[in-house]
């Protein structure tokens, strides 16, 4: 059983390895307001080291957290290694075919967002794609960070924490 | 497939005895220290103002003041989260903390909620009077028939609490008829899971949303230390109705952030520390924390032991002619035995009650009478222990909530403990034939 297949559950070294390997992520719906959920993502993720732009038409322009917003992600025009989707499941479709014409090689959907055709283009490009998840909560979950507020991380070891990055 | 890779949470990647060691417990990250340090400090040093920011506004995970989190506690608090099959945890001072905390997470004035007539003395007591002054009103309900909880169901109602094994009355709870009734109607069922222990019952797989426990109990296992928890499954849907708007709706105290929306399903446990905590104050010790981490690395053990010397007790009791009655749902005569099989497999627990043909003045007599067992207010413990309710716990209660509760005048409670059996049922010998 390959882990990435069926897009139910995805094991924690799938992960691991996707949080390792990226290091510029395009975050589709990036929201200027420091208390919507995306803000709150962005923000984690540049803490740890990640290069987040946002993409956003809405706000394209504006500065969020030091980083001017794209209008999509045709406009960047340099290379981003993951398109992290904060929009409906509908929307995740375009803005997937987007990825793949950009030469993203991860596409990331938020919690509550999944497109099945979508991911199934996605992988056939030969990009590698997380559906339903929240890069925050498995970055902090696999780190043992999300232990510190007493959620179960799954994560039984003997041994230290292996860093992510 | 990969061999190394693990899968997430909701499919545990290990037994019960090994997450009861194990789970929360990864080695310290900065010194490699074996077992869980106790850190035992209040605060913690920011690293800048920004870093300070991101925390108080929950953007980035980490520790602020030990009334909120704290590192010995939030490994207590994975633990205990792996065990019941939840999302995560939070860990109180505590199992009556747990209760208020579970319930201060989405009830405001006005907000009703039923509850088995067949709980905890003190639980009783906390619902029916002191929840009162917030303006919840809890009715009891009789849990004999499922149906009730049905019939009982009001427009205000939030939730449904129950005990997967009532104390003290032998009383199994039909979990899975329950949770239908609860989800039907948009509500959480909260289950208070202390004497069957996770060992023995695990509500969530029975459709429980919310577990409740005094870790003062089996848990922790050693009479040592105070403590409480709540667990949430984290698949109950707070969005699906308006019943739930301090989860769902913009939360002044953190500047309109909405916790389900943000948090998903890890709303209830981060909401339970950002407010409940925060707010109403119970942490749990370091300490404690620690002591009740140790005392779960050997529940399975002491289970086992527990509920052998249980049947070992129960049985005997049954046959001897000054005791009336023997409620222990382990045993063929109890009209729970059935339930308990399906909900218990393991046993029933080991706290039971049985009655005394001599009636009040015997169970006084009794209590006062026995050697190796503790006249003790609790249970849960290594040691065996023994109370007269009527005339403590339950003293509380008119007489008729009494009865309700299985806590009548001639009842006595028995916990029972590792030691050896033959002891335990000499010294019951002894003080019976002193009556």
């Amino acid at each position: 059983m390959p882990p990435t297949t069926s897009h139910d559950s995805y094991g924690n070294d799938t992960i691991r390895r996707i949080l390792g390997e990226v290091h510029t992520i395009a975050m589709v719906g990036a929201s200027p307001n420091w208390n919507r959920p995306s803000y709150f993502v962005m923000k984690y993720l540049q803490s740890k080291g990640y290069r987040v732009i946002p993409v956003n038409p809405v706000a394209a322009g504006e500065t969020i957290l030091g980083e001017t917003v794209f209008g999509s992600l045709a406009e960047i025009g340099q290379p981003v290694d993951m398109v992290d989707i904060f929009r409906n499941s509908e929307a995740a479709g375009p803005i997937t075919d987007q990825a793949i014409a950009i030469g993203a090689k991860v596409v990331w959907m938020q919690l509550g967002v999944r497109n099945d055709p979508a991911a199934d283009r996605a992988e056939a490009a030969g990009l590698r794609v997380i559906m339903n998840r929240c890069p925050k909560i498995e970055y902090s979950r696999l780190s043992g960070e999300l232990g510190w507020s007493g959620v179960n991380t799954g994560i039984i070891s003997a041994k230290r924490l292996k860093r992510i990055t | 497939m990969s061999s190394a890779d693990t899968p997430e949470t909701d499919t545990p990647t290990h037994g019960f005895e090994t997450r009861a060691v194990h789970a929360g417990a990864i080695p310290d990250t900065a010194t490699g220290a074996r077992i869980t340090p106790i850190y035992q400090t209040t605060a913690y040093v920011f690293d800048d103002v920004d870093h300070a920011a991101s925390l108080f506004n929950l953007q980035s995970y980490g520790y602020i003041y030990s009334r909120l989190t704290n590192p010995t506690v939030a490994a207590l608090e994975q633990r205990i989260a792996s065990l019941e099959g939840g999302r995560g945890a939070i860990c109180c001072a505590s199992g009556h903390a747990a209760q208020l905390l579970a319930f201060f997470a989405f009830m405001k004035p006005g907000d009703e909620f039923l509850a088995s007539n067949r709980l905890y003395g003190g639980s009783i007591t906390q619902f029916g009077q002191s929840f009162k002054k917030f303006g919840w009103q809890v009715h009891f309900v009789d849990q004999a028939d499922p149906d009730n909880f049905r019939r009982a169901l009001t427009p205000g109602c939030k939730a449904i609490f129950v005990e997967s094994l009532a104390n003290p009355g032998g009383v199994v709870t039909d979990l899975a008829a329950i949770a239908e009734i609860a989800h039907a109607a948009g509500i959480p069922l909260i289950v208070d899971n202390t004497m069957a222990s996770p060992y023995l019952c695990r509500p969530i797989e029975f459709g429980a949303d919310l577990v409740v426990h005094s870790t003062t109990k089996f848990l922790g296992g050693h009479g040592n230390s105070m403590g409480g928890a709540v667990v949430d499954s984290g698949r109950f849907d707070w969005s699906q109705n308006s019943k739930f708007a301090t989860l769902t709706e913009p939360e002044p105290a953190y500047h309109g952030l909405r916790f389900h929306e943000t948090f998903g399903d890890l709303a209830f446990t981060v909401h339970g520390h950002a407010v409940g905590l925060r707010d109403l104050g119970p942490a749990m010790a370091p300490m404690n924390a620690f002591l009740t981490l140790t005392g779960i690395e050997t529940l399975a053990l002491r289970m086992e032991r527990s509920v052998s010397n249980a049947m070992a007790v129960a049985g005997w009791l049954e046959s001897q002619d000054s005791v009336a009655w023997v409620s222990y749902a382990g045993l063929k005569s109890s009209p729970y035995y059935d339930l308990g099989k399906r909900y218990l497999p393991k046993g029933c627990g080991s706290v039971f009650t049985f009655g005394l043909k001599g009636g009040y003045a015997a169970g006084v007599r009794m209590v006062e009478t026995v050697e190796l067992f503790s006249h003790v207010a609790n249970i849960g413990d290594t040691r065996s222990l023994i109370i007269h309710p009527a005339s403590t716990t339950h003293r509380q209660l008119s007489l008729e909530q009494q009865i309700a509760a299985g806590a009548g005048p001639d009842v006595v409670r028995l916990s029972i403990g590792i030691e050896t059996a033959a002891d335990l049922i000499a010294d019951l010998d002894q003080a019976l034939r002193s009556i």
